[in-house]
C-alpha cells in the first residue's frame, strides 16, 4: 500500500510522517519550518510496519509537498529571507505542487492534513478530497494540531461528514494512537 | 472605465468544451486580470489540472497564481455514482491579486475583489 499525506502548506505534513517514522521505525523522513513550503521535494519511505490491536499493515509513505493555488515569493520575505532565496523557494514550491498532484495517480490511499486552527473550505482540501473521492481511494482526514487552543476538529468534521477525521496533535504525538488504529483499519 | 472585468461562462458553452479548452481559456483571462464565473464549475481532475498549469504558469513577478471560490462537491446520488461522472459546482477564478476569499463555508461564500 503507497500513502500518499497531502495538504495544505504548514498543516503538518511532515510533522506527521516523522512522528509515524519515529514510532515504528525509529527515523525520520525530513525537516520541518514554519516558512511554508518547507517540503518541496516528494519524500518516500518504504516498507513502515503499522501494528495495533494484533492488527498489522505495512505501508510506504509518500510525504508530498503543500498544494496550493498560488505562491508569491513576497510571502517567505518576511521570514528573512533573501529575495534571492525567496524566489528559489517561490519556484522550487511550484515544481513541488506539480509532483504531489502526479504522485495522485500512483497511490493506494491518503491522508489528508488539515491544520485544525484554519478554516477547512480551502479550495486545495476541496480539490483533494474530490480527487480522491473521484478515485476512490481510501482516506483518513487527520485535524492536526489540537494541542493549540483554537483548535476545532469539530469544524472539520462538519465540513467533510462523509470521512473518518481524526483528531491529533502530530507534535505532541496526542490522540497519535487512534489514528494509527485507523491507519491499520482503513489501509490494512 | 476602470474597473475589473468579469466574464460569466454558461454551462452550455462550458459543455461544448473539452477539459484543456476550458482550462486554457480560464487562465489566459485570468492572466490578463479578468474574473470568471463558470455556471457549471470544473470537475475534480480538471480543478487539480489548472493547479497545475497555474504552478507552471507563475512568473514570480506579474502572475503569482490564482484564487478560486467554489462549494464543495454534493454528495453523489445513485446517477453520478452509477456512471461516475461527477458536475462541478458554481465557481469563481480570478488572479491571486485581485480575488481574496473573505469566509467559505459549506453554502456561503464571501469574496473580494480589489480593483
Amino acid at each position: 500500500m503507497k500513502i500518499g499525506i497531502y495538504g495544505p502548506p504548514n498543516a503538518g505534513k511532515t510533522t506527521l510522517a516523522n512522528r509515524i517514522l519515529r514510532d515504528w521505525v525509529g527515523d525520520v523522513m525530513g525537516s520541518v519550518s514554519e516558512i511554508p513550503h518547507e517540503t518541496r521535494r516528494a519524500r518516500l519511505r518504504e516498507g513502515v510496519t503499522i501494528e495495533v490491536d494484533g492488527k498489522s499493515v505495512t505501508i510506504d509513505i509518500v510525504d508530498t509537498p503543500g498544494l496550493a493555488t498560488k505562491i508569491d515569493f513576497h510571502d517567505f520575505l518576511k521570514y528573512g529571507l533573501s529575495e534571492e532565496e525567496a524566489k528559489r523557494r517561490a519556484k522550487e514550491a511550484t515544481e513541488g505542487v506539480i509532483e504531489a498532484i502526479k504522485w495522485l495517480d500512483d497511490l493506494d490511499g491518503v491522508i489528508l492534513v488539515m491544520d485544525a486552527t484554519e478554516d477547512p473550505f480551502t479550495q486545495v482540501n476541496i480539490t483533494i478530497v474530490g480527487n480522491i473521492e473521484a478515485r476512490n481511494l481510501p482516506l483518513i482526514i487527520v485535524a492536526n494540531k489540537i494541542d493549540l487552543p483554537n483548535a476545532s476538529p469539530a469544524r472539520i468534521k462538519a465540513a467533510f461528514p462523509q470521512h473518518t477525521v481524526v483528531p491529533i496533535s502530530a507534535l505532541k504525538g496526542l490522540n497519535i494512537d487512534t489514528l494509527y488504529r485507523c491507519i491499520a483499519e482503513k489501509f490494512g | 472605465m476602470e474597473g475589473v472585468q468579469l466574464n460569466l461562462i454558461s454551462k452550455e458553452k462550458l459543455e461544448k468544451m473539452s477539459s484543456m479548452e476550458k482550462l486554457r481559456m480560464i487562465l489566459d483571462e485570468v492572466k490578463s486580470g479578468t474574473i470568471v464565473v463558470l455556471e457549471s464549475g470544473l470537475t475534480p481532475e480538471e480543478e487539480a489540472k489548472l493547479i497545475e498549469l497555474t504552478m507552471l504558469e507563475i512568473d514570480h513577478e506579474n502572475f503569482v497564481g490564482i484564487e478560486v471560490e467554489t462549494y464543495p462537491q454534493k454528495s453523489s446520488g445513485f446517477l453520478s455514482r452509477l456512471f461516475g461522472k461527477r458536475e462541478g459546482r458554481l465557481t469563481v477564478i480570478g488572479p491571486a491579486n485581485k480575488l481574496k476569499t473573505l469566509v467559505k463555508r459549506d453554502d456561503l461564500i464571501k469574496a473580494l475583489v480589489r480593483p
